[in-house]
């Protein structure tokens, strides 16, 4: 007979062994797919480190993928917190991308110090208010958040394209329609090569990890995910509690959009998540919901992801490979969650375990 | 004018198949408490492999039945993760969309060129049926389709049978609302979840196939474009019954035929000439299944609801 028991604690050195053995097993699963694929697995491998880390370029690379994953993931991490299981956030991504984009293009006469501030409160708005209506129909209506905040996603990314076909068209541009190119000042500076996103992604991550952690409201919430019921005997006003959380949470993702469309598109498409939403997710998911293990677990899979985009550009190798081995190592360290968190016990039929 | 009506609801009843089936698919999953965001991906590798099975075996069949079971594999890994790894549901079916969607279009990549051979797509397009194909209106929309729709007709109504009317579907219900109740009653909660997510696959990749081998018919990058998301929201539009699945899958076909129509051509209704923009049509299916899920919350009927355990792992030992 096997049974399964859940661990009470899992210390780092129980999990980290655990984990290095789920992604030596998807390295080498991966190799094997890559040798089906006619390639060279250790040339690939060392390819993506250099292609991820190599140069200094390469690094700023990295972390400019790092700098929207982290932040969404901490957006939805607070809404996980109040177990509000959103996967939105690609469109609040969008949805705050277009609000400062809105910003970008009626205000440019501003100078930079002001716009781009202007234009991050418009983006936080935007996100926010994406995630704020799910979360409204939850508390007023009990609506299924999940299932909402999937479809709120394709409504934002269908609703842009829209714009860029129609009334948000560049007028300049003949041919294919785009939305117009930012003026300079509403383009995020450069701050020691790369943008200035990495300093609102880090101030993003203190200011998350104090908030949940030292701060009335952090506690709040986490009461509020862990058992609603006792904070809504101690009075903490669940709703409002609620709408607040999600609002904040989607507002970061809308800073994320801000981020995409100044600094990496300088102009607003239907393509500036490059689906970075949804591997927020998986992120958030995989550092357990807490900030610092997720932005650990956010730079591998920027490492990832940047060193297999580079794969195509350096051995010609299709950036659809590059989705299969990070599909690949996603999966076991996903699998391999399961045996750090849970002991399986055999015994025998009639034997009585504690 | 009613002959392009009935041409359009043949069209809208062809483009609703292969959702149809993905859709059915993941009812099928979602009643035992499973929601498999990887149908995207499930699809596309059907995709592939009807497509290629289909060229090299000249047998519909097979080419079917192939990408079915290709489909299923898929869902394996999600089965696995999820049921006996407990994983986030969510995290593996955006994983796995991920993983299939990039080896199909790995593996398809040097396929972009090949066709089907002319005596495959005769045997698949449309059955012909004389007299009752020239009723006006509503003649080519259901005595003219291939094989193929009518086989997805065919699946909604013994799933509606199997869901409703047998002793394994009521089982399947409990496991999908109370899955610690169903354990107690001695239902093999593990299985059910398996065999269901497994059947899930199974129907996602005959959707997919369907693309390849009757709507385009040959392989594309990326075929799907995002009929598996619309299934899923086809699975709430539909209040996950295969029945009313028949006709949110025709519906949204509709839809998805009037987009294409509309890129060409703007509507003209009594001399004037309307232009609705493609992306709004794009974007109604959403919208309009986010309008179902809060009228189904509004209304008092229990059965309309999303299952209860939806999303949620089921821990044995939690009883």
């Amino acid at each position: 007979m096997i049974s399964i028991q859940k661990r009470s604690a899992v210390s780092l050195r129980q999990k980290l062994p655990k984990q290095a053995v789920a992604i030596l097993a998807a390295l080498v699963v991966g190799a094997l797919v890559i040798l089906l694929f006619g390639h060279n697995p250790l040339a690939v491998y060392k390819e993506i480190l250099s292609g991820a880390l190599g140069s200094r370029y390469s690094r700023a690379q990295t972390i400019e993928t790092l700098v929207p994953l982290l932040i969404m993931a901490l957006g939805v991490t607070i809404c996980y917190k109040i177990k509000f299981i959103s996967i939105g956030t690609e469109g609040q991504l969008y949805i705050g991308a277009m609000f400062a984009t809105y910003i970008a293009l009626h205000l440019k006469g501003l100078p930079g110090p002001i716009l781009l501030p202007l234009m991050l409160l418009a983006s936080v708005l935007g996100g926010g208010l994406w995630c704020l209506l799910p979360a409204f129909l939850k508390v007023k209506f009990d609506t299924n958040e999940t299932l909402v905040t999937l479809m709120l996603n394709y409504v934002a990314i269908k609703f842009i394209t829209y714009l860029q076909y129609g009334p948000w068209k560049d007028p300049n541009v003949i041919g294919y329609p785009v939305i117009p190119q930012f003026t300079k000042n509403a383009i995020l500076p450069d701050v020691l090569g790369i943008h200035a996103g990495w300093i609102i992604a880090l101030a993003l991550l203190v200011l998350t990890t104090v908030m949940l952690y030292r701060t009335k409201l952090g506690y709040k919430i986490t009461v509020l995910g862990e058992n609603p019921a006792t904070a809504r005997y101690a009075g903490f006003g669940t709703m409002k509690l609620t709408l607040l959380a999600t609002f904040l949470g989607g507002g970061l993702c809308g800073i994320a959009g801000f981020i995409q469309a100044s600094a990496i598109e300088n102009s607003l498409t239907a393509s500036i998540s490059g689906n970075l939403g949804f591997t927020a997710i998986v992120v958030a998911w995989m550092g357990r919901l807490k900030p610092l293990p997720i932005a650990g677990f956010g730079l591998f899979v920027a490492v990832l992801i940047q060193g297999c985009a580079y794969l195509q550009i350096s051995m010609g190798i299709s950036h659809f490979m590059a989705n299969v081995i990070q599909a690949i190592i996603l999966f076991f360290i996903l699998g391999s969650d399961f045996f750090i968190n849970y002991r399986i016990a055999f015994r025998r039929a009639g034997e009585v375990t504690a | 004018m009613m002959n392009d009506i009935g041409l359009f609801l043949q069209t809208a009843i062809i483009m609703g198949t292969p959702m149809l089936y993905a859709t059915l698919g993941e009812i099928l999953a979602e009643r035992s408490g499973s929601l498999n965001l990887g149908v995207e991906g499930m699809m596309m590798t059907g995709a592939l492999a009807g497509f290629l099975v289909g060229t090299t075996t000249n047998s519909p069949l097979l080419a079917v039945l192939c990408a079915g079971l290709v489909g299923a594999m898929g869902s394996m890994i999600f089965a696995v993760l999820t049921v006996s790894l407990k994983a986030n549901q969510l995290v593996a079916g955006f994983v796995l969309t991920i993983f299939l969607s990039g080896l199909a279009n790995l593996i398809g990549s040097g396929y972009g060129n090949s066709t089907l051979p002319k005596t495959f797509t005769s045997k698949i397009s449309a059955i012909h049926i004389p007299g009752l194909s020239e009723i006006p209106l509503l003649g080519p929309a259901i005595f003219e389709q291939s094989i193929l729709v009518y086989l997805g007709i065919l699946t909604a109504v013994v799933l509606w049978l199997y869901m409703n009317k047998t002793r394994f579907g009521l089982s399947l219900r409990v496991v999908g609302e109370n899955p610690s109740f169903a354990d107690n009653a001695g239902i093999p909660v593990t299985l059910y979840k398996y065999v269901h997510i497994g059947a899930g696959g199974f129907l996602a990749g005959v959707g997919g196939s369907c693309l390849t081998l009757l709507i385009v018919p040959r392989w594309m990058e990326s075929i799907t474009a995002g009929m598996g998301w619309i299934s899923i929201a086809l699975v709430i539009f539909a209040l996950w019954s295969p029945a009313r699945a028949v006709f949110g899958a025709y519906f949204f076909g509709a839809l998805r035929g009037l987009v294409f129509k509309l890129q060409s051509a703007p509507i003209t209704i009594s001399g004037k000439a309307f232009y609705i923009p493609a992306q709004i049509l794009d974007l109604l299916p959403y919208l309009m299944t986010i309008l179902v899920l809060v009228l189904i919350t509004l209304g008092k009927r229990k059965e309309n609801r999303p299952p209860l355990w939806l999303c949620r792992p089921y821990f044995r030992e939690d009883r």
